[in-house]
């Protein structure tokens, strides 16, 4: 009894734990499905994350701007000639025609302080000098004129940032004599450098004086100002607005009627007059006219609201003559203000029935037009970094909040050619970055994706027919016992480092094929026909010595013949140099071609790169050759074809979906290949599909610059949407490839 | 005639150039790995020193003493256009490029002359080769042995001297720089460490008197260490400093040089074939296992190679799971159909996307978004310097992982797909559930391939280096990511790399010239190390591929 029941708990116990034990094995189960569905799911997605990061990085460059909700305040008494803002969007300055300087805060518009400019006489005219160095001057009654700067003091008591407003007489407060004749000063236009400085200005009957003054040390500390004036040609007109740039080079005397008078008074003791140009059709006048930062571009603006960029451009010849360059789209009304953004190539303009405007130069683009008053805007300002503006109207002043991160990118900016500043005329290029804020980036990614097509070209010229005659070879005609060396090989071929094919291409191979270069060119083109001839005089060895080798060894009988070619070519090479080039093939190809020779040029990359590319078309072609059902090859032998008939009329035919999406997926490595041309290239953007010369292309490119961006910046973005570019062309083509595989495979295994 | 057109016909010729492309590709590949293997082994070799006059143009000749590191034959017009004046007029002239060393004396250390030109070529036995830590080798004549400024030695007997002291100041030298690099670097580690601390308590608010305190008493410890320190490496300094030689050179000029910056010196057309031998197995070591010096263009490759390995390994502890789950995931898993075959097609694309793709997701996903935020949460006493917001080793190796991940999940569903039916089906039948199913047999069965695909990933990662520009290489790294101070693995280090090496050395290096044989070098050993992956899965492969043929076969 209780053996029994002992016998009858344990097997209770027994089959409890194996109720358990089931039960825990159920949930082992469930649980690794969950886990390894919930894996696999997340590896896919981080492939998906990929793309789609890359979206959101370049995705910012394509939103337009935006403005926050303003506000508007009552503004500072008197007649208003220049509006400006700090850094930090705190403090605003409002400049008067009595020579009264009124510092506000934008926040509310309450006062914070006004100062007096210490005149000596009444001020009859004003003029305002780049927009970044804070530089304003009135000129006088007495042909005398006094320049002023504003600044802003940041001091953090209690850890609280205060900005406090200075006026500053950064030529002393002495006025500077211009006008020697001591009349009024009616215009004014003036520029302070380090240790130069420049003010020009119209006087009241009509003559234009120049006024240059150079930074004299002293011994004993602190210096004076050295004054020298003169009078420059009359110009045409009845000038309404003058203008110099910020290196006193340029000087423009503009009348309101639209004749451009340029001056050219970079070299001070000599001043002259290049021409005088009409800027706008007969009609219209120019209501607004101001610089774009940098001081080489004017803007110009029409009383039919019309906005256009104008600069001097040199000729053949080294003559300058100004440019209209590009119009924007129009404003409504009369352009009334112009404020452009002190670090980029962008501007704001203002018309007089209260239209706001954001443009952007070299984009030659609308960012945003909005009416931002009831009634004209007659000064306009705009924050240091661009992300705020100022404009003065009947209704008082506004303050409005800009979001612009990216003006200067539009399809004409990224794929067009573009007129920049100092060149002759529009083309297409990059060159990302320089050392100063008045650089204009040029970021045409024409030149980069020319460069990757013109070395994915030369590359595919050299590993297709490589590498498909190959294949064909070694599925259809090779030995099995060579196809298991040759497979290998391959392979090895296909895992070789791009890194040490780069660096062979640029140190060993660049400075050879320089050296052999008509050795390199015979070489190519004695290799066919070399081979020909050896099949040809291998017909006629005796049959027993032809005989031993079976068919199917032709590869291994032709590598001692393509390397005694080999040999042969470059052997031959200098000689041949000294018989028909005279001693120099690259003086030769200069002089006599006009071709310019680049060590690293596209015809080292496509040697190097074909070397790449050709394993990966070679294994796929192979492949696809190869699995031709042998039932099609043998009917049509059974038949009486030759196997070249063979081959041609019904293998390669078959397999051509497949060889073609070998080729594809062979471009689609030419197109991303980084270090090969990194190395074999000298990494110049230029547009020159010459053999001899090399180029940059897209993947290069990111790989030199991005280590150096600036994150979030539009050359950040820029560099990723080169990415973008890149996967997205190779996804495209190795997609297009995938699909085209397996519906052979399909059609395969249905034959 | 009618014969050569019946041959053509016949596609004869078209075989035979077919064929020819199928040779010509080996012989490239052929070609490319001797080239490589001669170029990196011959390197190491002690070349012998030639002594010859030298005038060019009929000038005076002058005395040039050093080693042909190359000669080529130039057609005689080509020099006179770059603006070399030659006086012959022989159609092609023979040059030799010259490593005559002694930057600091000449400014420059390499020299082209005109075979022509030599005369009284000999190779003097007396002629000797100093390598040193810096400037570059010294080429000259041996003169005197000097301690502390007085001769000691000089004549025939000046050469064992020289050894001996050698020997001595090449010991003092790893001394000192054990005491620089090991001790001293692990109390800079550790005061660095101790500010980190005081600024974590800073901005916690817990920096009471009491804790700062602590910290002072460790600083304290910690400097006393170092003082100690510091007068050893001071008297082991004035030890070295002690002795110098002096040398004429090839303009007769005679420089005086201190022996704590020689490595070496030999004679090498006096050395007899196996001391040869010896010298060469020790600049192969040399090359291996040290830290490079003079801008990398002299020493040795340790860092790389460590980096690399490094590298690599995080990589595989990435990649491995993830491939192979995605694989069991596609293949035993969802449901087949419309949506795998777009994940596989998907997948396979992955495998094309440019590498330099890669780099710039990993900067901006991992380094600045992953970074950024992880530095924000986990290391804010050490902003506004990144630690995990700036490339590293930790961030190369998983973009690598997500480069490599197609490789290994294409291998392992192959090495799945393989695995006959019968097995699972005869597992599930005995009642085993779908996961004992995978984890005893299938896996098991599998495990060879997932085992390829691992070694493909690495034989990829091992020699890619676009992305890693990017996302955490550095031509000079000061400290390897994995040493003696706890927690002794730094991820967030930056590294060097053996394929980023031979790109930096070759093309940024001040002195290429210089560089150019340890690029081979570098080079020679990188082939090697991935020729021998992919060698070992292809064999893998093999043996799995028969093994299946059994299997389906039974």
């Amino acid at each position: 009894m209780s053996t029994d029941t002992k016998e009858h708990d344990a097997r209770l116990e027994r089959a409890f734990a194996n109720q358990a034990r089931k039960r825990w094995r159920r949930i082992k189960d469930l649980l690794a499905r969950n886990a390894i569905g919930f894996g696999g799911v997340a590896v896919i997605l981080a492939i998906v994350l990929i793309f789609f990061y890359l979206l959101l990085i370049v995705f910012p460059l394509f939103q337009p701007a935006k403005l926050e909700s303003g506000r508007t305040f009552t503004a500072p008494a008197g007649t208003p000639l220049l509006l400006a803002m700090e850094e930090q969007r705190e403090v605003g300055m409002l400049a008067t025609a009595g020579g009264e300087v009124e510092f506000f805060r934008i926040r509310d518009g309450s006062p914070i302080a006004r100062i007096a400019v210490e005149l000596p006489a009444t001020p009859t005219g004003f003029g305002a000098g780049e927009d970044r160095t804070g530089i304003f001057g009135y000129g006088l009654a007495n042909g005398q004129a006094i320049v002023v700067r504003h600044r802003y003091q940041v001091t953090f008591p209690n850890d609280k940032r205060l900005i406090s407003p200075v006026l500053e007489y950064p030529l002393g407060e002495e006025p500077v004599e211009v006008d020697p004749q001591s009349d009024a000063l009616r215009l004014l236009t003036l520029q302070v450098a380090e240790d130069t400085a420049a003010i020009a200005a119209i006087t009241d009957d009509g003559r234009l004086v120049l006024a240059n003054l150079e930074k004299q040390e002293s011994l004993l500390g602190g210096g004076g100002w050295n004054l020298s004036s003169r009078e420059l040609l009359p110009p045409q007109g009845d000038i309404a607005f003058l203008l110099m740039d910020k290196d006193q080079r340029e000087l423009y005397a503009v009348t309101r009627d639209g004749h451009i008078n340029y001056y050219d008074i970079s070299n001070p003791a000599d001043p002259k007059r290049v021409e005088t140009v009409r800027a706008l059709p007969e009609g219209s006048e120019i209501s607004a006219l101001h610089f774009l930062t940098g001081g080489i571009s004017l803007l110009v603006g029409g009383t039919d609201g019309s906005i256009a960029q104008w600069f001097p451009v040199r000729d053949d010849n080294n003559e300058y003559s100004l440019k209209r360059v590009r119009g924007f789209d129009p404003l409504p009304g009369a352009v009334q203000a112009f404020a452009p953004e002190y670090n980029r190539k962008g501007f704001l303009a203002a018309d007089d029935q209260g239209n706001l405007g954001i443009y952007h130069s070299t984009a030659g683009r609308t960012v945003l037009v909005r009416k931002v008053a009831n009634s004209g805007i007659s000064q306009l300002g705009v924050a240091p970094r661009a992300d705020a503006y100022l404009a003065l109207s009947a209704d008082g002043l506004r303050f409005q909040r800009i979001h612009n991160e990216h003006p200067e990118i539009s399809w004409s900016s990224l794929w067009g050619k573009v007129w920049y500043e100092s060149h002759a005329e529009p083309e297409y290029l990059w060159q990302s970055s320089s050392a100063d804020n008045d650089f204009e980036p040029k970021f045409s990614l024409t030149p980069l994706t020319f460069g990757t097509l013109k070395a994915a070209f030369f590359a595919m010229l050299f590993a297709v027919p490589l590498a498909i005659m190959g294949a064909i070879y070694t599925a259809y005609f090779m030995a099995p016992p060579m196809r298991q060396v040759v497979k290998p090989v391959i392979e090895i071929m296909e895992a070789l480092p791009t890194v040490i094919l780069g660096f062979l291409a640029g140190l060993w191979l660049a400075p050879f094929a320089e050296v052999y270069l008509p050795g390199v060119v015979m070489l190519l083109l004695a290799l066919p026909l070399g081979v020909l001839v050896a099949a040809w005089l291998w017909r006629f060895l005796p049959g027993s010595l032809r005989r031993h080798i079976p068919d199917g060894w032709q590869a291994a009988l032709l590598i001692p013949v393509l390397c005694l070619i080999g040999w042969g070519a470059i052997a031959l090479s200098q000689p041949v140099e000294l018989w028909f080039f005279g001693g120099d093939i690259r003086k030769w190809l200069t002089a006599e071609m006009g071709i310019s020779y680049d060590q690293r040029n596209a015809l080292v990359v496509g040697l190097a790169m074909g070397f790449a590319v050709i394993p990966t078309i070679f294994s796929i072609a192979e492949d696809a050759i190869f699995g031709v059902p042998s039932h099609l090859t043998q009917g049509s032998l059974a038949l009486g074809a030759t196997p070249w008939q063979t081959l041609a009329r019904v293998v390669i035919l078959t397999a051509s979906p497949g060889i073609f999406s070998a080729v594809m997926i062979g471009l689609g490595r030419a197109v991303g290949e980084t270090m090969i041309v990194l190395m074999a290239t000298g990494n110049t953007p230029v547009m020159d599909f010459s053999i001899f010369q090399g180029m940059r292309t897209l993947s290069a490119n990111i790989a030199v610059e991005m280590p150096e961006s600036e994150v979030a910046s539009t050359h950040y973005r820029i560099l990723f949407l080169a990415g973008l570019v890149l996967f997205m062309a190779t996804f495209v083509f190795n997609t297009l490839a995938e699909v085209v595989r397996q519906r052979l495979r399909v059609k395969y295994s249905s034959l | 005639m009618s014969s050569i057109g019946k041959w053509f016909r016949d596609g004869e010729p078209l075989i035979w150039l077919n064929a020819a492309a199928v040779s010509a590709s080996i012989i490239m590949v052929v070609g490319l790995l001797g080239l490589i293997a001669v170029r990196g082994l011959a390197h190491f070799w002690p070349a012998p020193l030639i002594q010859a006059n030298y005038s060019e143009n009929g000038s005076e000749p002058v005395r040039i003493v050093g080693e042909i590191t190359a000669s080529e034959t130039v057609p005689r017009q080509r020099l006179i256009d770059a603006g070399v004046r030659l006086n012959t007029d022989t159609p092609l002239v023979e040059r030799h490029l010259i490593k005559i060393g002694n930057r600091d004396a000449y400014g420059f250390d390499f020299r082209w002359v005109i075979d022509e030109g030599l005369s009284q070529r000999a190779e003097p036995a007396e002629l000797m080769k100093v390598e040193r830590r810096e400037w570059g080798n010294l080429y000259g004549y041996l003169r005197e042995v000097r301690e502390s400024g007085t001769r000691v030695a000089n004549g025939a007997e000046a050469w064992k001297e020289f050894q001996d002291r050698i020997a001595r100041a090449s010991d003092l030298f790893s001394r000192i720089r054990a005491i620089e690099k090991d001790d001293i670097g692990a109390i800079n580690y550790a005061i660095e460490k101790l500010r980190l601390q005081q600024r974590g308590l800073e901005i916690d608010g817990k920096d009471t008197r009491q804790n700062l305190a602590e910290l002072d008493q460790q600083r304290k410890v910690l400097d006393a260490e170092y003082a100690v320190l510091r007068d050893q490496l001071a008297t082991l300094n004035t030890q070295i400093n002690r002795d110098s030689f002096t040398a004429e050179i090839m303009d007769g000029r005679e420089i005086e040089v201190p022996l704590a910056k020689v490595v070496r010196a030999i004679r090498p057309n006096t050395m007899s074939r196996s001391q040869k031998l010896r010298h060469y197995f020790v600049k192969v070591w040399e090359f291996v296992a040290d830290d490079p010096r003079e801008a990398n263009t002299e020493g040795g490759i340790f860092p790389a190679i460590f980096g690399t390995v490094m590298m690599v390994i995080v990589m595989s502890i990435f990649v491995t799971p993830f491939g192979v789950v995605a694989a069991v995931y596609l293949r035993e898993y969802a449901r087949q159909g419309m949506l795998t075959r777009i994940i596989r097609i998907a997948v396979n694309n992955l495998a094309g996307v440019p590498s330099i793709v890669y780099g710039v997701f990993g900067l901006g996903f991992f380094v600045y978004f992953l970074g950024g935020n992880l530095d924000r949460l986990f290391y804010p006493e050490a902003l506004p310097a990144p630690t995990f917001g700036s490339p590293g080793i930790l961030w190369s190796s998983l973009t690598l992982a997500l480069l490599t991940l197609p490789v290994v999940i294409v291998a392992t569903e192959e090495g799945l797909s393989r695995i006959p039916k019968s097995i699972r089906e005869g597992s599930l039948a005995l009642g085993a559930t779908k996961i004992e199913t995978l984890w005893r047999t299938v896996l098991p069965m599998a495990s060879p391939a997932m085992m390829t695909g691992l070694i493909l990933a690495i034989a990829r990662a091992a020699g890619e280096v676009a992305p890693l520009m990017l996302v955490g290489v550095v031509k000079l790294a000061p400290s390897l990511p994995l040493d003696g101070n706890a927690p002794f693995l730094h991820l967030e280090r930056k590294f060097m790399h053996l394929g980023f090496h031979i790109y930096d050395v070759g093309f940024q290096s001040p002195n290429v010239e210089a560089a150019r044989p340890l690029v081979y070098a570098t080079a020679l050993l990188l082939v090697l190390v991935i020729v021998f992956l992919n060698l070992a899965a292809i064999a893998i492969r093999n043996r799995l591929r028969e093994k299946y043929r059994a299997l389906e076969g039974s």
